[in-house]
């Protein structure tokens, strides 16, 4: 059964989507903005019989989740910026070694110890790959609310799906505000697909080792190949993205997570004024939905980018649209919490075309 | 002679080591720790059961050798890849097989902390005072004076710090239950070895909680020395700073004689 609808912090949110999407075994360290997601699961583990660690660190938590993953059960891990970017050593391995987990990433504030603000600077870490190695990991960008329950259902199924760690990339405002939610039933764990893969003893059958060190003449190399393929599959079958579009915009703000909510307020405000923009929203951050934003640049002729940072999703942008579209971005960094304000007078200011909140991109 | 004689099977290849040559350095302790670890496991019907985790190092290609299920962790993780896959496998025999870099350089926290909650996990500590795989650098066991490619005129207490014995400071630990220190350098220390082994794993299938066995271990390659002036060095020089014997027993099994 489907829960009652309840009110709840994002943080305590994504835990307990965890747990009814048949996550048992969460290991983390504390970091601020998103405690309550460690807190909220050392007891809730507890009552559906999985397991909680309060690892020593970050690095030892992210290699609990991959040895659990390994050991055949759905796992995840939590932090905020600081200890991300420490849990990318593990995230790389299990990239390698093809073991699935489910990280989620309440940004804050950076570079170095930054503050516990929001924040969604971490685009690039968690969109390029992060750690060494030719790989990339699936990010999902909520955008709060009832998205993060959903999304962390979608996480554990696409980390299984294609064994693969999957990020979701919150931020410390979604990991704070409460908001009414409504849960799925629990998934019932034995009808998950059978992993033929995993570590559980090699009683009647031939031992297996997963590694990720391949030294023999060309094996790195095929190793490689195979996950471009994989990598090819995800980009071509997963991608996500929503659209609010109707035939009269005359700007398309382009939007993920807490900025494309603010951004939304924003539309609101400038549509009393005659400016009509439209919204694109990524939820998929990496496989970037593309092929969706091209078509609407050809209805659309400008492009406004917001961003909770200096100009990262930016990129994907330029690579989505090239020279197709004027663009137009705006990001405000880490340390403060962006206003629809401050949103609307960047898109009244692309309408005039005249630059002077935010900067036009030459291409 | 009848064809039907019945000849007891007395020695043979234990079922828990796979039938690969290794990779080992001549004169190397791997493959007497690897038969050890083999054998005990074999003897007490754990290999079905067995989830390994080898280090980076060495022993990092452990899983070619050993016939059992493997998973192979970051460079010093391997207590933090073990404690996840016994939350998910309580039942099941996990053990690290780890080098003296992986577990008490790189590697530190994971052990300290892995051993403190009293991981039902058994550690199978290589000790040989140098980085072998990487080619001869200082280890965190280097002993004072002993040489290495950067430690070149040998470590030096002023530059270099002295040698960790962890093993003592995880027995102050009480999540720790056993500690001993052998060496791979004489046959009654060979069986030595093979009995802290087998009561260390008897600390995991009675869930008493952590147990390690050092296992001090020649290195001719990168001590620059024959096997035979290797396994004299373990005896007479090594053991000065990591003094052979128990650590620490608290398990309560009363030796059999």
């Amino acid at each position: 059964m489907p829960s009652e609808k309840m009110l709840m912090n994002g943080s305590q949110t994504v835990g307990e989507a965890a747990v009814r999407a048949g996550c048992r075994y969460y290991f983390g360290y504390p970091i601020t903005p998103q405690n309550e997601l460690p807190e909220y699961l050392s007891s809730r583990m507890l009552d559906v019989g999985g397991a909680f660690i309060q690892g020593e660190s970050e690095v030892a938590s992210i290699n609990m989740v991959l040895g659990a993953s390994a050991a055949g059960g759905r796992t995840m891990t939590s932090s905020s910026s600081p200890g991300i970017s420490l849990k990318q050593e593990g995230i790389s391995y299990m990239a390698g070694t093809e073991l699935p987990a489910v990280i989620i990433n309440m940004m804050r504030g950076g570079p170095g110890l930054g503050n516990i603000s929001p924040s969604a600077a971490d685009y690039f870490q968690a969109t390029r790959g992060g750690a060494h190695g030719d790989y990339r990991t699936p990010v999902l960008a909520p955008s709060g609310g009832q998205e993060l329950v959903d999304l962390t259902f979608v996480a554990f199924d696409l980390a299984d799906k294609y064994r693969t760690p999957v990020m979701l990339l919150g931020d410390g405002l979604m990991g704070q505000v409460m908001e009414p939610v409504i849960f799925p039933d629990f998934i019932d764990l034995d009808t998950l697909p059978k992993k033929d893969w995993i570590v559980d003893g090699c009683k009647g059958r031939e031992p297996r080792a997963l590694f990720s060190m391949l030294l023999g003449q060309g094996q790195l190399y095929e190793h490689n190949l195979h996950l471009e393929k994989k990598y090819n599959t995800i980009t071509a079958e997963e991608l996500r993205w929503e659209t609010k579009y109707d035939e009269d915009a005359e700007i398309v703000i382009v939007a993920y997570g807490t900025a494309a909510r603010i951004a939304e307020s924003a539309i609101e405000e400038v549509k009393a004024e005659g400016i009509n923009v439209a919204l694109f929203r990524p939820i998929t951050l990496w496989p970037y939905p593309t092929p969706a934003l091209r078509e609407l640049s050809k209805k659309v002729p400008k492009i406004a980018v917001f961003e909770m940072s200096l100009g990262q999703m930016v990129e994907d942008v330029i690579l989505s649209v090239g020279e197709r579209s004027e663009i137009y971005f705006h990001g405000l960094p880490g340390g403060i919490i962006p206003t629809p304000a401050q949103v609307a007078e960047f898109l009244r200011s692309v309408a005039k075309g005249d630059g002077k909140v935010g900067r036009r991109i030459e291409v | 002679m009848s064809a039907e004689t019945n000849y007891e099977k007395i020695f043979g290849w234990p079922e828990s080591l796979k039938h690969n040559p290794t990779h080992y350095c001549p004169g190397c302790g791997h493959s007497v720790a690897h038969r050890l670890v083999a054998e005990c496991l074999d003897e007490m019907g754990l290999r079905e059961k067995t989830i390994g985790v080898p280090p980076v190092g060495c022993s990092v290609l452990a899983y070619n050798y050993f016939n059992f299920d493997m998973v192979e962790a970051p460079h010093g993780r391997a207590l933090a890849v073990a404690s996840g896959i016994k939350r998910v496998h309580p039942d099941k025999f996990v053990l690290t097989y780890q080098g003296d870099g992986d577990l008490a350089a790189i590697g530190a926290a994971e052990t300290i902390h892995a051993a403190n909650r009293g991981e039902r996990i058994t550690t199978i500590f290589i000790n040989n005072a140098i980085y072998g795989m990487t080619g001869g650098q200082m280890a965190p066991t280097t002993t004072l004076g002993q040489y290495a490619t950067t430690a070149p005129g040998g470590r030096d207490q002023k530059l270099h710090g002295n040698p960790l014995d962890i093993s003592s400071m995880l027995a102050v630990s009480d999540g720790v239950v056993f500690a001993e220190r052998c060496a791979l350098t004489t046959v009654k220390q060979i069986r030595k070895a093979k009995k802290a082994i087998r009561k260390a794993f008897q600390c995991q299938l009675d869930d008493l909680g952590f147990g390690i066995v050092e296992l001090l271990s020649p290195c001719p390659t990168n001590w620059k020395v024959s096997p035979k002036d290797a396994w004299t060095w373990v005896n007479e020089e090594m053991v000065k700073t990591f003094p052979l014997g128990v650590i620490k027993d608290s398990t309560g099994y009363e030796d059999k004689k």
